[in-house]
């Protein structure tokens, strides 16, 4: 493999990962995370599309005028996620209906969106298939992440298997509420970005402000 | 009148399309870091969604759902599964006409708000609002409240978190922390805040 087709597949996954990076494709991070399975059915779902726009874009650049390419892309990108979404309720009814409507959502996700408009208009075939595939797999990294989190310490199973026998059930542990509400998908994100960033350092932001600790003698 | 002002009330606070369904969450956090640049996305988004999502309803109900061309001699056709990219470019091109009526008719509107517009076509929660008011089968006054209401909460929502980052700027925070991860820290205790309102009856 060659070392650009490499970079595009290996870079998304943690040196410049669409969601805790680019700050891309949140949303559906944070809303399908309370269980390990429907988040497995949603990185699939978003890396087939991701992987099959950027192909369709790229395969169409040289001919695609510039003004009307955004309407071009969210026409590709809708019929996509249009079959996606019907093949998960022939096949994964179940999960569809957990899913509601962040399947169609992958429409406006901003991971699909932005790697077409930013890498696929402008290379080649094969390298946008794979950069689509790598975007997808970063994606997914943190989703599982959270939702094996979320799962784990919210209702002590692991797609649906018991790892941490409940209380209630005559285990010991007892489970974390609030990892099955809403706030924890943040707090979950808010800390791998930390982790991310004591990790690599040099995707720390820089401060607006530096706080400025005045010695006694320059006040006077 | 009840029933429309619960309709309200829920869509604005229990269930807030930024807190509750992390709607638009992108723009929630590119755009939350001056509390006037907030008001106008906010305000854009409120007039976006009072226009899409009765214009999509109206559409599901009467074009694409299963037995709703009727009207026009067709029984049997069913077009549900051409929603998405319906709504999809229902939204594109209100989007652009509302653009093209405010520079004509509202200059100075269009100056405040014009830069949003084009972000808001790309927005999850206008395409959210849509699809969940399509989804729980709303009539066309409840879609026009759920539109207004499910617009004001996100723009609730966002001058709120842009409110507490302007102050945020001269606290100290750990340096991994910095920018992104301490906002996530903040929504996630906005929204701890807007849970609340859960269970809120009229």
């Amino acid at each position: 493999m060659s070392s650009a087709a490499k970079r595009a597949l290996v870079a998304p996954v943690v040196d410049d990962n669409p969601v805790t990076l680019q700050v891309l494709g949140i949303c559906s991070a944070l809303a399908v995370t309370t269980a390990l399975l429907p988040s497995l059915y949603m990185c699939l779902a978003l890396t087939v599309v991701a992987a099959l726009a950027n192909t369709a874009v790229s395969a169409i650049r040289h001919v695609l005028p510039g003004s009307i390419r955004i309407i071009v892309q969210m026409t590709i990108i809708a019929s996509l996620v249009i079959v996606v979404d019907e093949s998960l309720k022939a096949f994964a009814f179940e999960t569809s209906r957990e899913l509601s409507v962040f399947v169609g959502l992958i429409i406006t996700n901003c991971i699909v969106l932005g790697r077409t408009e930013s890498f696929a208009s402008k290379n080649p075939v094969g390298l946008s298939f794979l950069d689509g595939i790598g975007n997808g797999l970063g994606y997914s990294v943190i989703l599982i992440l959270v939702a094996s989190t979320r799962e784990l310490l919210g209702a002590g199973t692991l797609l649906g298997y018991t790892i941490l026998p409940q209380v209630a059930e005559g285990g010991w542990y007892n489970p974390n509420g609030m990892m099955l509400l809403p706030p924890s998908a943040f707090f979950v994100i808010g800390l791998i970005i930390w982790a991310v960033r004591t990790w690599k350092a040099e995707q720390v932001e820089k401060p607006e402000f530096r706080i400025h600790e005045v010695h006694r003698t320059e006040a006077l | 009148m009840g029933n429309y002002a619960e309709l309200f009330i829920k869509a604005v606070f229990v269930e807030n399309l930024a807190l509750s369904f992390f709607l638009g969450m992108c723009t929630f956090l590119a755009v939350s870091k001056r509390i006037q640049t907030a008001f106008g996305l906010g305000a854009a988004v409120i007039v976006v969604q009072l226009i899409t999502v009765p214009t999509n309803t109206f559409l599901y109900h009467y074009v694409l759902e299963e037995g709703a061309l009727a009207w026009a001699g067709l029984p049997d056709v069913d077009l549900s599964f051409l929603g998405l990219v319906t709504y999809i470019g229902v939204i594109a091109a209100m989007v652009q006409i509302l653009e093209m009526v405010l520079d004509r008719y509202f200059p100075p509107l269009f100056h405040t708000l014009g830069i949003y517009l084009p972000l808001i076509t790309v927005n999850c929660a206008i395409l959210g609002g849509t699809l969940f008011s399509v989804q729980r089968d709303y009539t066309m006054p409840e879609s026009i409240v759920y539109g207004v209401g499910s617009g004001f909460g996100w723009a609730l929502a966002l001058v709120g978190l842009a409110g507490i980052r302007e102050k945020l700027k001269y606290s100290d925070v750990p340096e991994g922390l910095q920018g992104l991860g301490i906002t996530f820290i903040i929504v996630g205790l906005m929204s701890l805040g807007f849970m609340a309102f859960a269970g809120i009856q009229l």
